[in-house]
């Protein structure tokens, strides 16, 4: 826990000045409040024993002079503080998001985006009253109690001794009450979120729902995640019904004991009536850091525990970044050869490819064939270092993947995945995404990129055209559509390498065809890597690897593969096969 | 996470919405009863604690009085121990009555949603709809908790401190209440720029969320695309409008609690000022003056609360619009109402009288007939254009053409998920509106090419809320070849799947959704786009499995792969929502027209000639038909 306070510190020391400045605005209004019932207590004395109106008049513009003062002060506190802390929440989120981005793609497959973005928002936002309100409540509370029972004491010793004894209690409720209707707030947020589960699926699932008359069915297990929602809010209902009375009923019994004792010494004598209205003001005043420092108890154990949960993002280790300075490799140009020596890769503990070898020259085609689950994709995301590969496996141009600058290694590599990623941008944004975004493009890179991709009609068809936006604020885009798109911001970025895993699978039998032959002149220029199941696909490449079980198992071309007999044979006798008969 | 649409705050009041949503309440009438006679009660006894110091100074500590304070400490005890009841009974009861409503209301949304007719969901993103089930119940949820009865809490205050202030002194109680415009001034103020700039920061907040939701997402893209630095430079201007928007909103809260406080402050100068001259002046004791200066500091908050309640209640109202919007969305599709439709029927189809006599088997079990069907999703853009066709009981049809040919509104047309603009289907003989929803989806198994799986087990997916028995699961798992994978799971049928669950690839999906649909042994099946991109191996267990699937069902199924309809007793080829060819493989191979085309284009050698001087379908604007 020290530690973790410590990796936070250099970041309120950052703006060490401005506390500082807040704290003493703390004092100042803090100090001046107290100064009130002081004021009220020598005037009630001196109406009990008969005043000028005049001297009235100067209590009441001292108590007005005093509440301004005080105001000011509380106005700068607040602003000085609470702005501060939104400062750091800004540095932190942003220092957070920077870590993400330094992440590789296993990292957040391991990990829910929602938990990652409720550390970036939730959890922030927990550290963040840590360091400001919880900050300036404490300055506050300890000026507060100090000052206050000394001032009491000075007014009569007895009674503030007696008066104190219910205050912790409340205290103490603070913290009790609010750890647990913290953890049942933990247990329904967790009711809610299996609530909203159930109704994404039946929501997202209305077609299945519907066909399968399942509209009962589903009502009633709505009904049993919403009662089970019910009762867990019901739990902690009571809990809060219990909270708030027994804060005021401990506050009551100390103005109680007050009251009760300290009419008795002023009958006694021992004390003046103003000294009693005022012993009555300040246990007013006390009753706030009383609630506050439970409160900020709270606050402070949600925030350490936040921040931790932080950490561990902030401090986590990048599996794959930039090679050390001195191993690094920086080639002048990379021409785009590509070999893959003796590569064994496990996953998972799993084995997921074994003793691959194969020698790419520049400007080939190559393909890779096999099974799902055979290795293809995995092979092909070592290349851009999506996965890392073991050291002296994955060259390009010669050079080990790993000694390349990751600048420089994903940019000589267009990767097309099987499954599309676009950006909640325009069409025209997205085909622009590796070269800054379509103000940073050629219009007419973007329309030929869209052309080859076969993404053009598809765009006549839309409302803005390439300006349409993608996503909930535009329109959805189909499998297909995105898979081109995807197609299209590939070539965009003129690789040297282009990859393009499965990358058609959505795209209907024609468009596919067309796209492939336009793809054709496009590959000429570079090196380009296809995965794909159909042999219509890939028998024009210039070298056919076939995989099974993370092994590569046959390696020629189409012609020499067939003549082999192997599995590839066998794929594309079956595949003639489905011809043929349909032929006949 | 929330759109623009999200954020538009209307009127605080409305008469109309908050008479609907009182109406909730009516089942809990005696509760809300009791919870407001807890609120008065409490309020009632809050005033008495200054009141008891007023009698204990002016009373028994000038007359020196030590058993009459005894008294005095007994009533505070009192009032005390009832304050706690009181607040208690009236926080719990409040709570759980709120908690009751939304209960009701989230059963009376989601089974609103259950029947509102599909085309809502193809307008409405299932966020959204889930936003109506979540957070605008619990926006309403606070309305219902700590609006609607402690408003006249708050009140019940304000009006009894004003009454016991004008009885012990109307003139110092007219002085005390000058300040109160002034007081009324500040929280208009604050009111008005805290709620602007609040819904400033909601705003980012929802930028920040869908920005790092994205970017978290599609880190990989990201990064292959050497994006990081601009994204970055994206979210710091984000990040840094939520840091800016939030101090602004400080600025107004650092304003208005000292404001408050120097308001008060005033309050009680004035008190002093001139409740002092009047103790003076005997006409006013020395404990009325501390009862008014104590009256006067409780006088503040209920003020502060009313106003937090008006922003409570303007969120309401906003939330209980889009609520009731939902659910006075009707549900056209309906079962049929005999007395309704009789009347439609003539009326609603004016070609009806064109049709012919009805073949002659068109009453057997597992008939299909189109007649005449146009269907436009909107306005005359119509997707399918007289559409007519028959298919007899066991026969299995095949429909090919292009995205957007209308192949997938067919299916939609058939199960009733849209109803036909034009022209009419009939089912057994029935015209599809005029039978029982239920009974009509009941004729059907569908398949999609999105597999829905629900959390659960492998058996609850298959089974649904049906009552099949383990056994007929198994059966149908068997049959369709899913009982190896299922097998090698760790728990066999009982396996979870889902997020937490085993995760299963697409094909394995695609056979589960096979034995759903066998299961539930249908007469007529219905397969969309079945066999997307899987490897041979599993195609060629999938097409298996498809083939004991249809057996003796009437089977229509939509593909884009030629390869598994072409053995269908008889394939459509649509274009443009036209049925332009309709026969057997090798017939529609004769006829050298579109299903030609389509076919080569989809086996021709790579070698043949560019073929995109070809004129094919263009599409009619890619909309959303499934998932």
């Amino acid at each position: 826990m020290f530690a973790a306070v410590r990796r936070l510190l250099p970041y309120l020391l950052r703006y060490r000045r401005q506390f500082l400045i807040g704290l003493a605005c703390v004092a100042v209004t803090t100090g001046v409040s107290l100064t009130s019932p002081w004021v009220l207590r020598h005037a009630v004395d001196d109406l009990y024993a008969g005043v000028t109106r005049s001297k009235l008049l100067v209590y009441s513009a001292a108590l007005l002079g005093i509440a301004l003062t005080g105001a000011t002060f509380r106005f700068l506190m607040r602003r000085i503080i609470i702005g501060v802390s939104r400062q750091i929440e800004y540095d932190l989120r942003n220092d957070f998001f920077a870590r993400l981005q330094l992440f590789p793609l296993s990292y957040f497959q391991a990990r829910r985006t929602g938990d990652l973005m409720s550390r970036a928002t939730n959890d922030l936002n927990a550290v963040r009253m840590t360091v400001g309100p919880a900050i300036m409540y404490s300055a506050n509370t300890i000026i507060l109690f100090v000052a206050a029972i000394a001032l009491m004491i000075s007014i009569d010793l007895r009674l503030t001794l007696v008066a104190l004894i219910p205050l912790p209690f409340v205290s103490i409720v603070v913290r009790y009450f609010g750890a647990a209707i913290h953890k049942r707030f933990e247990r329904i947020q967790a009711q809610l979120s299996d609530l909203s589960a159930v109704t994404q699926e039946a929501l997202s699932g209305v077609r299945v729902v519907r066909a399968y008359r399942q509209e009962a069915a589903e009502m009633e297990r709505f009904g049993r995640a919403n009662r089970e929602y019910l009762e867990g809010n019901r739990r902690l209902v009571r809990l809060q019904g219990f909270f708030y009375p027994s804060m005021s009923l401990f506050l009551g019994l100390g103005s109680l004991l007050v009251l009760w004792l300290g009419s008795r010494e002023v009958i006694a004598g021992r004390l003046t009536v103003g000294g009693f209205v005022a012993f009555n003001a300040y246990m007013v005043m006390l009753s706030w850091p009383m609630i506050a420092f439970g409160w900020v108890t709270n606050m402070v154990q949600r925030g350490l525990a936040s921040w931790k949960r932080m950490l561990d993002v902030l401090d986590a280790v990048p599996d794959i970044a930039d090679p050390a300075p001195g191993r690094l490799v920086v080639l002048p140009q990379v021409t785009g050869a590509i070999e893959f020596r003796d590569l064994t890769f496990a996953y998972g503990g799993r084995p997921v490819l074994e003793h691959v070898s194969a020698r790419i020259e520049p400007g080939q085609i190559v393909a890779l064939v096999g099974p799902t689950g055979s290795g293809k994709s995995t092979l092909i995301s070592l290349l851009p270092r999506l996965f890392d590969p073991p050291p002296g496996t994955v060259f390009i141009d010669g050079v080990d993947v790993r000694d390349l600058s990751l600048a420089q290694l994903r940019r000589a590599i267009g990767f097309v995945p099987q499954e599309a990623f676009l950006f909640s941008e325009s069409i025209a944004d997205n085909i622009a995404f590796g070269i800054g975004g379509a103000k940073a493009a050629d219009p007419e890179r973007i329309q030929w990129a869209a052309g080859v991709a076969r993404l053009d009609k598809d765009v006549e068809g839309f409302p803005n055209g390439l300006e349409t936006m993608v996503g909930e604020r535009g329109i959805t885009l189909s499998g297909g559509q995105k898979q081109r798109a995807a197609i299209a911001r590939a070539l965009l970025t003129d690789p040297r390498i282009l990859v393009l895993d499965d990358a058609l699978s959505a795209v209907d039998t024609y468009t596919e065809e067309e796209i492939l032959a336009r793809l054709r002149g496009v590959m000429r220029e570079r090196t380009s890597i296809i995965v794909s199941h159909r042999v219509s696909t890939v028998r024009d490449a210039d070298l056919i690897l076939v995989l099974e079980y993370g092994r590569v198992i046959e390696r020629g071309s189409h012609d020499e593969l067939v003549r082999l007999d192997g599995f590839y044979a066998e794929l594309y006798r079956k595949q003639l096969l489905e011809e043929e008969l349909a032929a006949s | 996470m929330t759109s623009q649409d999200e954020e538009v705050l209307g009127k605080a009041y409305d008469a109309r919405l908050m008479r609907r949503l009182l109406g909730y309440l009516r089942p809990y009438k005696m509760l809300a009863a009791g919870a407001l006679g807890a609120l008065i009660g409490g309020s009632a006894l809050q005033l008495a604690q200054p009141y008891l110091m007023k009698v204990a100074i002016d009373r028994y500590i000038a007359q020196r009085d030590l058993s009459g304070l005894n008294l005095i400490a007994l009533g505070f005890l009192g009032i005390l121990i009832g304050s706690f009841v009181f607040e208690f009974l009236q926080t719990y009861i409040l709570q759980y009555v709120g908690q009751r409503i939304m209960f009701d209301m989230r059963m009376q949304i989601y089974g609103h949603l259950q029947r509102v007719d599909i085309q809502y969901y193809d307008r409405n993103p299932v966020g959204r709809l889930m936003t109506r089930v979540t957070t605008d119940v619990d926006v309403l949820n606070d309305l219902f908790a700590a609006g609607v009865v402690s408003v006249f809490g708050d009140v019940f205050t304000l009006l009894g401190i004003m009454v016991v202030l004008l009885t012990m002194s109307w003139k110092l109680a007219l002085v005390a209440f000058s300040v109160l415009p002034l007081i009324v001034f500040v929280t208009q103020w604050f009111r008005r720029n805290v709620r602007e700039s609040y819904r400033g920061v909601r705003l980012w907040i929802a930028k920040i969320n869908a920005f790092l939701q994205e970017n978290i997402s599609g880190m990989a893209t990201v990064q292959l695309f050497r994006r990081e630095a601009e994204n970055f430079a994206r979210f710091d201007a984000i990040d840094r409008g939520h840091r800016d928007a939030n101090i602004l909103s400080i600025f107004y809260y650092a304003v208005f609690y000292p404001a408050i406080e120097v308001t008060s402050a005033l309050a009680l100068a004035l008190i002093i000022w001139y409740g002092g001259g009047q103790v003076l002046a005997g006409v006013l004791t020395l404990g009325s003056l501390v009862a008014f200066i104590q009256y006067s500091q409780r006088f503040f908050r209920p003020i502060s609360d009313i106003s937090e309640k008006f922003n409570l209640l303007q969120a309401a109202m906003a939330s209980s619009e889009r609520i009731f919007t939902l659910l006075d969305t009707p549900a056209t599709i309906v079962s049929w109402q005999p007395a309704a439709a009789s009347r439609q029927l003539v009326t609603r189809d004016p070609l009806l009288a064109t049709i012919g006599p009805l073949p002659a088997d068109s009453c057997q079990p597992g008939h299909i007939l189109f007649d005449h069907v146009w269907f436009a999703y909107s306005g005359v853009d119509f997707v399918l254009r007289d559409v007519s066709f028959e298919v007899k009981p066991g026969q299995r049809v095949g429909v090919v053409g292009a995205t957007g040919a209308g192949k997938s509104t067919l299916i939609n047309l058939l199960m009733r998920f849209y109803d036909v603009s034009r022209g009419r289907i009939l089912v057994d003989g029935v015209d599809i509106r005029e039978m029982e929803l239920g009974r009509l989806r009941a004729l059907f198994s569908l398949v999609l090419q999105d597999v829905q799986l629900f959390s659960g087990t492998i058996a609850t997916n298959i089974r649904l809320g049906s009552t099949l028995s383990d056994d007929d699961i198994r059966r149908a798992a068997d049959a369709v070849h899913a009982g190896a994978f299922i097998d090698r799971l760790p728990n066999g049928l009982a396996s979870e799947v889902g997020e937490r669950g085993a995760n299963l690839s697409v094909g394995q999906k695609q056979l589960l959704s096979f034995a759903r649909a066998l299961a539930f042994d249908p007469r007529i099946l219905i397969l969309d786009e079945a066999t997307s991109s899987v490897d041979t191996e599993t195609e060629l267990l999938i097409r298996d499995a498809l083939k004991v699937l249809m057996a003796g069902r009437t089977t229509i199924a939509v593909a884009h792969r030629l390869s598994t309809i072409q053995d269908m007793d008889r394939i459509m080829v649509f274009h443009k929502g036209e049925l332009r060819e309709s026969g057997a493989h090798q017939e529609l191979l004769g006829q050298r027209g579109l299903y030609y085309r389509l076919y080569q284009l989809q086996y021709k050698d790579q070698e043949a000639p560019e073929t995109a001087t070809v004129p094919l379908p263009p599409r009619l604007g890619e909309r959303r038909q499934f998932g």
